[in-house]
């Protein structure tokens, strides 16, 4: 129920609407929640909106932590 | 899918499960509720529990907003189709929860209720736009992910002047849900569902940011590590949990670091606000009336509020006798020990909502891990 995805914005359409990007998929969806959002940011896509922005640096830095191994 | 393939990548899974049997103390138990249907979903979908050691065991929690959701608002979505002719929408996952008298939405579509599968509220307040002759009715559901949306619907709705749409609201939130569990008895006393952490919400917490869990970390000593929905988002959740219970720290942890902040999400936090009030209490199917622990519209968009407007009124109504969704929510029982488990009550007929999503914890294991109860005879 709480499925979100992150999605790269493509366009912004005005009217706090923006065109995302989802593996291909394009979709119109609401950008009111995030009005920061810009073209080239990764935006988390839920039912229509976007409810948060993706941090690039911090997606890296986890990735990073997966491949530690322990002491 | 980028920053999604990337976390689901097998052999870092691998070294994660390394990792965690490597840190993890053979002498002890390790019990952790992860309480997103979300987490429940993708333990289940990526064999999670396979890569885990056998002292550690995942409780699944009711962060499932579709398995909580008891019969009687279902019947109030139904009642408002059936009696009073409105054209109501509402999510997929919606549709098929039971209802009394062996009706669910979807059954009662077929029985000719004017009953609309939307993907989001924009797409209701569409459906009221073009039908104006009609009333729309939006049953929302959901927790924190979804309540902002609606918000903003509503908001969207008063704007243009919509008079010919509503909501039935029956958003309800994450924190009280977690409160509720740590102060129930089973797991107060620490014998029938002990819990020594919580992997916490991922998508929930984009919106309500970490700092609500503070208290149950300080409060009730519990360790959270809130984890995105991806299964090594998971995996490294549990490895900072397993290591938060052996240096006897109780602290709120952060693996969703790429897109859950301190704060929250500021600017869905103020339409929420705007738009709802907390309820008094409300009913969880599983866990019983809950207090503080959903919303409700506030009278500045009374005018939006279906269940002003249709005058309803919540009767509650009794599960299935021999259902265990209520168990099973609470972590007190697995999916297996219910009777109806797999034989009357499947994903394509549930009995109990727990069946009904995918994220539910009985069509979890149904699609995924039922074979695993059955032992393999080697030739």
């Amino acid at each position: 129920m709480c499925l979100a995805l992150p999605a790269r914005v493509v366009e912004l359409v005005g009217m706090e609407q923006a065109i995302i990007d989802l593996g291909g998929v394009r979709k119109r969806i609401s950008i009111a929640l995030v009005p920061q959002a810009c073209v080239g940011h990764y935006v988390i896509v839920h039912v229509g909106y976007a409810i948060g922005m993706l941090d690039p640096e911090e997606a890296a830095a986890t990735l990073k932590l997966f491949a530690e191994l322990s002491a | 899918m980028r920053y999604v393939d990337e976390f689901r990548d097998g052999d870092l899974a691998g070294r994660i499960g390394d990792n965690i049997a490597h840190e993890a103390d053979p002498s002890r138990e390790y019990r952790f509720m992860e309480f997103c249907g979300g987490h429940t979903h993708a333990i289940a979908r990526y064999g999670v529990v396979d890569l885990l050691p056998g002292n550690l065991r995942m409780i699944h929690g009711p962060g499932c907003p579709v398995c909580v959701l008891p019969i009687g608002r279902v019947d109030m979505a139904m009642r408002l189709a059936f009696e009073r002719g409105v054209m109501l929408c509402t999510y997929g996952d919606v549709m098929r929860v039971p209802a009394s008298d062996g009706l669910s939405l979807m059954r009662a579509k077929a029985r000719g209720a004017d009953i609309r599968m939307v993907y989001s509220p924009l797409d209701a307040l569409q459906l009221a736009r073009a039908h104006p002759g009609r009333e729309v009715v939006f049953f929302a559901i959901g927790f924190e992910t979804t309540t902002p949306p609606t918000a903003l619907a509503i908001r969207q709705a008063q704007s243009e002047g919509l008079r010919n749409f509503s909501v039935l609201c029956s958003h309800v939130l994450t924190p009280a849900a977690i409160k509720h569990i740590l102060e129930s008895p089973e797991v107060d006393d620490h014998r029938t569902v002990p819990i020594d952490g919580f992997v916490g919400p991922a998508h929930v917490s984009i919106v309500i940011g970490s700092r609500p869990y503070e208290g149950f970390a300080t409060t009730y000593r519990k360790p959270v590590v809130i984890a995105g929905f991806e299964p090594l988002d998971v995996m490294q959740a549990i490895l900072m949990l397993v290591r938060q219970v052996n240096e006897g720290r109780a602290e709120v942890e952060n693996e969703f670091t790429r897109a859950v902040t301190r704060e929250g999400n500021a600017c869905a936090q103020a339409a929420m606000a705007d738009v709802f009030d907390v309820r008094d209490s409300f009913e969880w199917r599983g866990l019983g009336q809950v207090p503080a622990s959903a919303l409700k519209i506030r009278g500045d968009y009374a005018a939006f509020d279906a269940e002003a407007r249709f005058d309803l009124d919540y009767r509650p109504v009794a599960d299935h006798k021999q259902c265990e969704c209520g168990a099973i929510l609470r972590g007190v029982k697995k999916p297996t020990e219910c009777k109806l488990f797999g034989n009357v009550c499947t994903p394509e007929t549930p009995m109990g909502s727990c069946m009904v999503s995918s994220e539910g914890a009985c069509a979890a294991h149904y699609s995924y891990g039922r074979f695993r109860d059955i032992p393999v005879v080697s030739s």
